[in-house]
């Protein structure tokens, strides 16, 4: 049984209608042809309403969609010969970051992303895709080998966010985040950041800094969990769905605001209906953002690197 | 952003038993919040804002910690026309905002500027956590990230003392990037060869250490700060086990090596001026590429 998402129960219905009725034709040999074809107009038309109208707390539920194309969908569709590499060789391996060299339409680059899993035990072992310092720590030695063999690096952002345990204080989680936001500031290698799922807060941004952030038409960018925020908020989780609306968490948003670069338009229905298709949609925005970076050179790509990020944000001069 | 810690406290009690209430004006009098005595704030003052009774270190104002540190006469603000608007529209934030600036007199949670310290320049900004509980959104970003590129164009040290509950959840998005927004700022700083030293001071969380906070050539903390990334009470519920007491104490980041040292208020002038002094030399020979 495929995972239904709320809003998208009457599309569902109605095309399990459709196929009833179907089935029928073929069984008692009865001609519905006619009565099928109105009800295909009309799933048609209900299917563009539904997707094309998705409220913030909609795509929060399509970011989290536990089918939804992980890292290693995008890296096995986009890049050829992928060699993953493991560990921080200080600590040890978080295979909620996963990364390594392969290539992009035959140039060798650097890929890095979050990795959680589709299913329990999967999702176990990723730690549900959130990272401790080693994660980070790894990302890093990876991206500063990048550096070195002057290849690009192009990061996959999904994470509910940093994991918040124990361990991870004790060995510096605030630290690995910090360090990889200055690091990456000044990597002398284009650096593309593709949001595919939930951006969460510092851990999103901790493999996250770049030349281009391009962003899923249904992935999430936010400072915290939108449950997290209502707690907070209004101390009560439940008004989760205005607290999305309220923080500005969709794609359409960070692209008002100038956060992203690229919105990337998802298949109808979500990427996870079609994972290849999917990937071919992205394909053409990572080329001409490679093309575009890879044509400047360093000091001009850093500085627009930099200008980038100082003009996030919005104030107020007032007389003094 | 983790509001759970600053529930009890308020910053200025005044004075709790009823009978002192006539005779005390308000203001005149100070509960240490480590171990619940009185004392008249002119002798926490002299005092350096440190509990005479059990060495608890009770929170500054900005313009407090500026007094105590600079060389008389040597601070100059920068940037002190920089307010904040609702960016992302979002409900009651301008009445939070006015009601901080009521409280506090500050225009937003942070004061940046330049001062001298025993004759050493720096570069300087202050957090505030009266105000939002000196939550990062755009102001404090924008400008940190202004007195950081200041100081790379003066080829000044730069010093940050942080008190912070992390990002502004009122400014989403837009916050969570002021740690980017800061980070490139310094690592610009850095490559010039300058000197930064961070100073946490409590509370020091979320993505405010998860940036700038740690970045610093020299990472120092006051005593009994809190410092961590996520709240106790979040890691509690993930990991399903009460935390040691000391748990993301400065004493506890110093012992898991997050620290260079813990400096105690009473010393701390001293020592950054003598770190400063150390490094006066620095930003000349390396710069390269700014
Ligand atoms: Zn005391």
């Amino acid at each position: 049984m495929k995972h239904v998402l709320d809003f998208e129960r009457p599309v569902i219905d109605l095309r399990e209608k459709i196929s009833e009725l179907k089935k029928l034709t073929e069984e008692k040999d009865i001609d519905l042809a006619e009565e099928i074809s109105t009800l295909e107009e009309r799933l048609e038309k209900l299917e563009h309403d539904v997707y094309t109208n998705l409220k913030p707390w909609d795509r929060v539920q399509m970011a989290r969609h536990p089918e939804r194309p992980t890292t290693l969908d995008y890296v096995n569709h986009l890049f050829d010969g992928f060699l993953e590499m493991y560990g921080d060789r200080h600590f040890g391996d978080d295979p909620a970051i996963i990364g390594g060299i392969a290539k992009f339409e035959g140039a060798p680059v650097t890929v890095i992303g979050h990795q959680r899993g589709k299913h329990t035990k999967e999702n176990i072992y990723r730690n549900f895709g959130m990272p401790h310092p080693e994660g980070y720590r790894k990302a890093l030695r990876l991206m500063k080998q990048a550096e070195k063999f002057g290849r690009p690096v192009i990061t996959f952002i999904d994470t509910k966010g940093a994991y918040p345990g124990k361990a991870a204080e004790e060995r510096g989680q605030s630290e690995a985040i910090a360090r990889n936001l200055m690091e990456m500031a000044g990597l002398d290698v284009p650096v593309i950041c593709v949001v595919i799922g939930e951006g969460g807060s510092g851990g999103a941004l901790g493999i996250g800094i770049g030349d281009k952030i391009l962003m899923l038409e249904n992935a999430t960018y936010s400072v915290i969990s939108p449950e997290g925020a209502a707690s907070i908020l209004w101390k009560d989780a439940a008004y989760a769905k205005q607290a999305a609306e309220s923080m500005k968490i969709t794609s359409y948003d960070l692209e008002q605001l100038n956060i992203i670069d690229e919105l990337i338009p998802e298949i109808m229905g979500g990427a996870h209906k079609e994972i290849e298709n999917q990937a071919e949609i992205l394909k053409p925005y990572l080329r001409s953002s490679l093309e575009e970076l890879s044509a400047m050179d360093n000091e001009q790509r850093l500085e627009k690197r930099y200008e980038k990020y100082k003009n996030i944000g919005a104030y107020a001069a007032i007389e003094i | 952003m983790f509001r759970d810690m600053f529930g009890k406290k308020k910053r200025y009690n005044s004075v709790p038993s009823k009978k002192s209430r006539k005779n005390v004006p308000e203001g005149l009098m100070q509960k240490c919040p480590g171990c619940k005595k009185i004392f008249y704030r002119k002798e926490l003052n002299r005092n350096l804002f440190v509990c005479p009774h059990c060495d608890y270190h009770v929170n500054l104002t900005a313009y407090e910690r500026i007094e105590q540190l600079s060389d008389a006469g040597s601070f100059e603000e920068w940037d002190e026309n920089l307010e904040t608007t609702n960016i992302l529209g979002f409900p009651e934030y301008e009445e939070k905002l006015e009601k901080d600036k009521d409280k506090t007199d500050l225009k937003e949670a942070i004061v940046t500027g330049k001062l001298t310290i025993g004759d050493a320049p720096a570069a300087v900004a202050v957090m505030d956590s009266r105000f939002r509980m000196g939550s990062m959104g755009a102001v404090v970003g924008e400008k940190i990230a202004r007195a950081v590129e200041r100081a790379r164009k003066e080829s000044l040290p730069f010093i940050i003392f942080t008190a912070s509950g992390g990002a502004r959840m009122q400014e989403g998005v837009v916050s969570l990037m002021q740690m980017g927004k800061t980070a490139i700022a310094l690592e610009r700083h850095s490559r010039a060869g300058l000197l930064f030293i961070s100073v946490m001071t409590h509370p020091t969380t979320g993505g405010v250490t998860a940036s700038f906070a740690s970045l610093g050539d020299y990472n120092f903390a006051e005593p009994r700060a809190l410092i961590g990334f996520a709240g106790r009470r979040i890691i509690e519920q993930t990991i399903r086990e009460k935390l040691p007491k000391d748990f993301q104490t400065s004493e506890f980041l110093l012992e898991h090596g997050q620290l260079d040292r813990i400096i105690h208020r009473h010393e701390l002038k001293s020592i950054l001026g003598n770190v400063l002094d150390m490094h006066r030399t620095g930003g000349e020979s390396n710069e390269t590429r700014a």
